[in-house]
């Protein structure tokens, strides 16, 4: 397709402007003006509207595909949510007018907003206070470091290492060494969880922490977890949880019960916010009692009146992580999401969660291999490897799939697991769009068996095939530049 | 370059020893499993390098890995045109693909290297 | 209401393929004593309900008041067109596009985005967004830091204060020096940038305009970096770059800005948009994603994300930033923005921001006691001198109907008399008008 700049003409335009209406021109120095217009695109309303709907129009969505990415929990995004985030009081706020005298009073609706988001979150994770200024999960994880930093330095403790499970998220060790650490690599026990006992021989006094995802990345729930954050607590070393997987969970137990200590959602994936194509999304972060004085700047506050301020005056604060309160247009989705649900639906959702990913793996484990066969929570890891060696890869089964009108699985991650596909089927999800997913699965374990080079073409249904990435990584092409005009003879 | 002249290393670098100095490059199988080279970070040259050490690294679409010098000495030539077209490793590893040329240090250290035969029994050894 | 889609008799019979008992029975792997036992929440609502609720609380915040509130995030208006296209669920319930024959809507749109931005910029590559202008402007900081191997950053204390204080949140565990460069008269101070200056010196951060409105050409300060080997690094403001000269134009190295301005509501500080571009040498070292045009095996054109060997899934503890996504629903805000305001759009929305600002502080000058710093030029908002504490007056304006500004004592001790005002193409000749007068009423 092609893309917007070929779609200009020039002098068309999709906006208008009012004529100035004051007297008065600005005189810049010429030295401080541009040389050249911004080549932006000139076209009409009617065709950037028709261009992006025609672009939307090529992507798979929840909204219109089934989705089972796993880690990434692609639950349905309510329509109600959306409403929310554009009532005007919430979507023209001007952030600094908290900082303004008396500015607090100005946004009181905003703040409660705030507050009860995160109360509702200590609530369902069992920590004693949240921020919810990170925008992101990954920035979650480097907040949550942050404060364990600081708690250590506050401790005159010298803690260099944090330990991470080989089946982590690559953002848990980037995030570690972000945030100045090095990273200790835990290998995953047979069971498929971290052994208590691998946790005891990595231990040091250097240790500043384990971040772990619970359930892991394998969808499986690690029944030695109190013994493991004893053992870190044991060395004065903090348990820190990354709240990928937290949809298993909701209603059932608690990160804090466990003795989670630093605790980061995504509200993106467990509290309906939509995931945006890529974002944008929220990783508020809670922690535990006595890692409260270290949360970033500022927090919000209830007064014994009941009105809400922010408190900046915090010394012992790991400082700004964002400019402001967050991803407060996702808050507010999240908000309007966990009061729809409530306590008692709460556990409904980890329990159909769980009800569909077990129901998928049973219906699968025949078919593909599994990377380990038991029960899993809210999703499980199949190995391609028996259709691997017919030629038939995970990519492969991958793009069979978009073929059948299903977005893949992940691929390839874990790594631990060969031609892994992970597969997350989520709580919103009907029978019949499982029992689909279960068909084409099996027709495709079938193709591998019978005409491989089938699924070696595929995806053939999609607005392109299978691209050159070769090519475009060594091209990079990543700006359009229209070719030359012929050059007349 | 002919394959079977050349030394090996646990880790798919190869090396073409020339009087003191030596042409270093990686082998048709690490080519294979990296699958189309897209980028190419060279050495300096007049760098000196240790044996084992990470002197330069290719990328994929898939990875990054490392080349480390099957051989300590210094860098004296660098293939420079694979800063523009990394492709020339997967056109010819042996032949435009080379990456640097080392002056050795220690003749001594080559002993430690597979011959052709011992490289290829090693490959077959892999898992797929 | 918990949106699930099964019955209870089809649980019972994938209940039966799973040869579970029942859902309780899934959970055994959670010992008993881990079980949470009654949770102190809320029962759920319908849909009306909450919405009275929120609504209730969304009319609980002074949304009426006539902003002159800028600071880095303004006022400006948004195309209806722009947001109906974002509420495309095809767009926002998609994830990031790892498999990219089902995601060529958001990579082609992303690839729009960083062209436009190129363009709108001057610079050689944009990547496809970071979370805001904040952790844009520390990415672009250790950026330089890669790039030379340096520890050394001189701030100009003209770069928003916001982002100041969130660079030295982020940086507080690493080993990096930072001296801060006073700002005189408005501009930034060149003698004490050339005395800084040094050969460890990584990179210099400057803003165009600055955090007070003026406007400056940074060119000759971009040369004296770069005559240490050091890079530059300039903040943007999007909507300045319609009129203003770009940081492409005066030889920046790394170009980091909020994208707020450009299409996305101020909401409360977020969700937000971080921009940032660079040069083509550089591109291997600029975090976040990164999308590239290519062809399939029919040679149709399709977009992929690129390079991705430099982040977080493939490097792991290596990666060159732990940031694992962009803000892609932002981008393509900023992207139908940029596209149906277009090239003649642009310039006529910064001239009217520029315009606007001409005539109030013209307005704003004309009141006894009021003076406004006239030492550089500005773009779209400028610093007056009151005869009062700022912070007092902002207050009773507040009463009056306006937020009439940002009282600079908060960031910059000495200021306290200092507000400073902005003004976007929003804002009319009679807002302006009233707005004076209220001043003067208030003084």
């Amino acid at each position: 397709m092609r893309v917007i700049f070929e779609k200009s003409t020039p002098g068309r335009r999709g906006v208008g402007f009012p004529p100035s209406d004051v007297p008065a021109h600005a005189v810049l120095p010429p030295e401080c003006l541009r040389a050249t217009r911004a080549e932006l695109p000139e076209v009409s309303e009617l065709e950037a509207v028709r261009h992006f709907t025609r672009l939307s129009q090529r992507n798979f969505s929840v909204d219109t595909n089934f989705y089972p990415l796993g880690s990434c929990t692609m639950k349905y995004n309510p329509k109600f949510c959306e409403v929310v985030a554009r009532l005007e009081g919430f979507s023209q706020l001007h952030p600094l007018l908290p900082q303004l005298r008396r500015g607090g009073m100005l946004t009181q609706g905003a703040l409660g907003v705030l507050y009860e988001t995160a109360r509702l979150l200590c609530e369902i994770t069992g920590m004693a206070q949240f921020t919810m200024q990170p925008l992101a999960g990954a920035h979650g994880e480097l907040t949550g470091a942050m404060i364990i930093a600081a708690y250590h330095r506050q401790q005159g403790k010298r803690k260099t290492r944090v330990i991470i499970p080989d089946s982590a998220h690559g953002t848990n060790p980037a995030s570690a060494a972000i945030a100045g650490y090095e990273v200790v690599v835990a290998p995953t026990g047979d069971r498929g969880v971290l052994d208590a006992q691998t946790v005891e021989e990595l231990l040091s006094d250097e240790v500043a922490a384990l971040m772990l995802t619970c359930p892991n990345t394998l969808g499986l729930f690690n029944s030695q977890i109190r013994e493991i954050a004893d053992l870190i607590h044991g060395v004065d070393g903090l348990m820190y949880y990354d709240g990928a997987n937290l949809n298993a969970l909701l209603g059932r137990a608690r990160p804090g019960d466990m003795g989670f200590d630093v605790v980061h959602l995504n509200l993106h994936k467990t509290f309906g916010a939509p995931h945006g194509g890529g974002g944008p999304g929220a990783g508020p972060v809670g922690v535990v009692e006595r890692l409260a004085p270290f949360l970033p700047t500022s927090v919000v506050e209830k007064r014994s009146d009941g009105t809400y301020s922010l408190q900046y005056d915090r010394k012992d604060s790991i400082g700004y992580v964002a400019p402001f309160y967050g991803s407060f247009g996702v808050i507010v989705r999240a908000y309007a999401y966990l009061l729809l649900l409530g306590g008692d639906c709460l556990k409904s959702v980890s329990g159909n969660a769980v009800l569909n990913a077990n129901y998928v793996l049973a219906r699968l484990k025949d078919h593909y291999e599994v990377a380990f066969d038991r029960r899993c929570m809210h999703e499980f890891v199949l190995s391609a490897s028996r259709q691997a060696r017919m030629g038939v890869k995970a990519l492969d089964v991958a793009k069979g799939l978009l073929d059948r009108g299903i977005h893949p699985p992940t691929v390839y991650f874990p790594q631990t697991v060969p031609e892994a596909l992970m597969i997350e089927p989520t709580e919103t999800e009907s029978k019949e769009t499982l029992d689909a997913f279960v068909a084409a699965m099996i027709e495709i374990a079938r193709l591998a068996e019978q005409d491989p080079d089938a699924l070696h073409e595929a995806p053939t249904q999609t607005p392109v095939g299978r691209l050159d990435e070769v090519a475009a990584a060594r091209n990079q092409d990543t700006s359009y530049t229209p070719p030359a005009p012929p050059v007349e003879q | 370059m002919r394959p079977e002249d050349c030394l090996y290393t646990q880790e798919h670098e190869w090396l073409h020893k020339e009087g003191n100095e030596a042409t270093v490059g990686i082998t048709d199988y690490a080519v294979s499993q990296l699958g189309g080279i897209t980028f190419v970070e060279l050495p300096e040259e007049g760098q000196r390098v240790g044996k084992g050490e990470p002197m330069a690294s290719v990328e994929s679409v898939k990875a990054v890995s490392d080349i480390c010098a099957p051989a300590s000495g210094t860098i004296s030539a660098v293939n420079t045109a694979l800063a523009d077209e990394p492709q020339l490793i997967d056109e010819g590893p042996y032949e435009g693909g080379w990456i640097c040329k080392i002056v050795l240090e220690e003749q001594g250290e080559l002993e430690e290297l597979m011959d052709a035969e011992a490289y290829r029994k090693h490959v077959e050894a892999l898992p797929e | 209401m918990d949106y699930i889609g099964n019955t209870d008799a089809q649980r019972q019979e994938m209940l039966k393929a799973t040869g579970a008992a029942s859902i309780d029975e899934l959970f055994e792997d959670i010992p008993a004593a881990l079980r949470a036992h009654a949770f102190d929440l809320p029962p759920g609502m319908s849909e009306m309900e909450v919405r009275t609720r929120l609504e209730r609380l969304a009319k609980n915040n002074a949304v009426d008041l006539v902003l002159f509130l800028g600071g880095g995030f303004y006022d400006h208006y948004v195309p209806s067109a722009a947001d109906a296209i974002l509420q495309r669920g095809e767009f926002y319930t998609a994830y990031t596009p790892y498999q990219p024959e089902a995601s060529q809507g958001t990579l082609q749109a992303i690839y729009e985005f960083q062209t436009a931005l190129c363009r709108l910029t001057g610079m050689e590559v944009a990547n496809a967004s970071l979370y805001d202008g904040g952790t844009a402007l520390f990415e672009a900081a250790m950026m330089a830091l890669r790039i030379t191997g340096r520890n050394k950053i001189i701030l100009d204390s003209g770069v928003s204060p916001i982002y100041r204080n969130m660079l030295y949140c982020y940086t507080s565990n690493l080993n990096i020096e930072f001296v801060e460069v006073p700002v005189y008269n408005g501009r930034t101070r060149r003698d004490v940038v050339a005395q800084r200056l040094d050969e460890d010196t990584a990179a210099i951060i400057i803003q165009n305009p600055n955090f007070f409105g003026f406007v400056d050409d940074l060119s000759d300060v971009v040369e004296m970096v770069h005559r240490v080997g050091g890079l530059a690094i300039m903040c943007f403001y999007p909507i300045s770059l319609g009129l203003l000269k770009t940081p492409g134009e005066m030889g920046v190295d790394v170009a980091v800005g909020e994208g707020q301005s450009i299409g996305l509501p101020l909401s409360f500080g977020g969700p937000y948009l971080g921009l940032m571009a660079t040069r083509k040498e550089y591109q291997r070292q600029m975090p976040g994603r990164l999308v590239g045009a290519t062809t399939d095996r029919e040679g149709r054109r399709g977009f992929v994300l690129t390079l991705q060997t430099r982040e977080q899934h493939i490097r792991r503890e290596k990666a060159t930033s732990n940031i694992c996504t962009n803000s892609a629903l932002c981008a393509l805000a900023a992207l139908t923005y940029l596209t149906l305001v277009g090239k003649e759009g642009i310039r006529e929305v910064a001239r009217l921001c520029a315009d606007k600002a001409a005539y109030a502080s013209q307005r704003l000058d004309a009141i006894p006691g009021v003076q406004v710093s006239r030492d550089a030029p500005f773009f779209n908002e400028f610093v007056c001198k009151l005869p009062a504490d700022a912070g007092d007056v902002v207050g009773h304006m507040v009463e009056k109907g306006f937020a009439a500004g940002f009282p600079l004592g908060r960031y910059y001790p000495g200021m306290e008399r200092h507000l400073l005002v902005a003004l976007t193409e929003r804002r009319t000749k009679e807002e302006i008008g009233a707005f004076a007068e209220a001043l003067e009423g208030v003084l």
